[in-house]
């Protein structure tokens, strides 16, 4: 919880347009990403948003597939607050907070159909790829949200799948050359409300000095693939379209370091 | 048929290349970042803080606690489910151990320092890498200790004794055995042993004096990675 004090302190700076780190409202940190960074995965990426690092790593398996769906492969998506990332952090179960990041990122991914999980399949009804995409937070500096959004699409696009040998055996040493079969290209952008102001990519106090925040996945400056509310403070129809226009022309800069 | 060559050409008692840095984690009151050969290991110390639930609390010393975990994509092969499985305790158990008698626990009564030791990338010797990381991490958070502690794995391949085995060798089809080693860089004392495979008794002080030496020159880069981070640069 962060001091009453710094938070009056923080809503009046804001007001007048300054940040402590000295940021416009409406500025990202530097983004950083890294590609290729572990040789056990299928595909990795780490991606520094300031002084916020998180690492995906996508790992690739042949399984059957479910009963209803024996065309289709699978994806997962899945977070890991790791405790060396954060002293407010435990080690033990998912925490709620996890669990809700690794949902609203999953959603952002499954529902624009990033992925076409038709063409993960390789013998209808027998076998098909599995795609599991792991997030885990090195160092928490605000923010995990967007920049595990990043990090997971920058490993699915890094992603080769295992080669398959002549008796139809998959060789999980060696990668081939092709990669997930790639539509979409969804990023994450989280707009927070800090007293009357809104700001993106929040630093670890002022997320915890956020009022309310609006995270929008969106594929082009167009059309939204998945939102999340969060925090109490309520919102009108006026502030959630700007906050969307806002995330739109965010993610449309950020797109580019993809 | 013997191993005559090392599978990427070292000699039988080369360490893979090593890469150490400190400092490389902000939130946490220290971190080390330790690579050898395509093993990485992530270390980071958070505290002495508050130690719960309260009746492990000792107003004599201090405790240390080593949470270890291999990241799911980081083995060869299928994706580990994450959280704690048996092994990922146990070997947290023996780092705890492995550094024990070194910290100076009596520093913070009734409190804990906590390691947490994350493995993106494995190539075998992941606890021998996690405690050679926690070490610089440790020292980097400004806990005492004695001294500082470096691992690697021994023991044998085929019919030949070697050092900081990988995957390839620990899969020779000849048999291997491995051994991770911790050792204290002053006193060369032997802080964690563990050993699995089959081995001659008389090999063992060979192979454990051969881990000394292995440990020293893991040692000069751990004092190397923490001196480039409080080096004082006078420009």
């Amino acid at each position: 919880m962060i001091n009453q004090n710094i938070k009056a302190h923080m809503s009046e700076t804001l007001k007048k347009g300054i940040r402590y780190d000295g940021r416009k409202l409406d500025e990202f940190r530097n983004v950083e990403i890294e590609t290729d960074v572990s040789k056990s995965a299928e595909g990795s990426a780490i991606v520094k948003l300031g002084d916020t690092i998180v690492m995906a790593g996508v790992k690739i398996e042949m399984v059957t597939p479910y009963d209803d769906s024996p065309d289709e492969g699978t994806l997962m998506v899945n977070a890991e607050f790791a405790p060396m990332a954060d002293p407010d952090f435990e080690s033990g179960p998912p925490s709620i907070n996890s669990i809700e990041l690794a949902r609203v990122i999953d959603r952002g991914i499954r529902e624009s159909e990033t992925i076409d999980v038709k063409k993960l399949c390789v013998k209808e009804g027998e076998k098909v790829w599995s795609v599991g995409v792991d997030l885990i937070t090195i160092n928490n500096d605000g923010n995990l949200l967007d920049c595990a959004g990043l990090a997971a699409m920058a490993a699915i696009k890094n992603a080769r799948l295992p080669e398959i040998d002549s008796d139809g055996k998959v060789d999980y040493k060696h990668k081939s050359d092709n990669p997930l079969p790639i539509e979409k290209e969804p990023v994450s952008v989280t707009v927070h409300v800090i007293g009357d102001s809104i700001i993106v990519d929040p630093t670890k106090d002022e997320e915890e000095a956020s009022d309310a925040r609006l995270t929008v996945a969106s594929i082009n400056k167009n059309i939204i693939c998945a939102m999340q509310k969060g925090g109490s403070k309520t919102l009108t129809v006026d502030q959630v379209s700007e906050m969307v226009d806002l995330a739109f022309k965010k993610a449309e800069e950020i797109r580019k370091n993809l | 048929m013997s191993y005559d060559k090392r599978n990427d050409g070292r000699d039988f008692d080369d360490l893979r290349p090593i890469e150490a840095k400190a400092g490389v984690i902000k939130s946490a009151a220290g971190s080390a970042y330790f690579k050898i050969g395509e093993t990485v290991a992530y270390a980071t110390v958070q505290g002495p803080r508050d130690l719960y639930p309260k009746f492990l609390k000792d107003p004599k010393k201090g405790k240390i606690r080593v949470f270890y975990q291999m990241m799911p994509f980081s083995g060869v092969g299928g994706r580990i489910r994450p959280g704690p499985n048996r092994r990922a305790k146990e070997i947290s158990m023996v780092t705890e151990k492995a550094f024990e008698e070194v910290v100076c626990l009596e520093d913070f009564p009734n409190a804990v320092v906590d390691v947490f030791i994350e493995i993106p990338q494995a190539d075998a010797g992941t606890r021998c890498a996690g405690i050679s990381a926690a070490s610089i991490a440790l020292a980097d958070a400004g806990i005492n200790m004695k001294e500082m502690v470096a691992g690697v794995a021994v023991g044998r391949v085929s019919d030949k004794l070697v050092v900081d085995l990988d995957y390839s060798e620990e899969a020779h089809e000849e048999g291997a055995t491995d051994m991770p080693v911790a050792v204290t860089s002053v006193t060369k004392k032997i802080s964690l042993l563990q050993m699995d495979g089959e081995f001659d008794k008389k090999h063992l002080s060979d192979v454990l004096n051969k881990s000394i030496v292995a440990c020293d020159k893991i040692n000069e880069i751990q004092k190397n990675a923490l001196k480039e981070q409080y080096e004082v640069k006078n420009d």
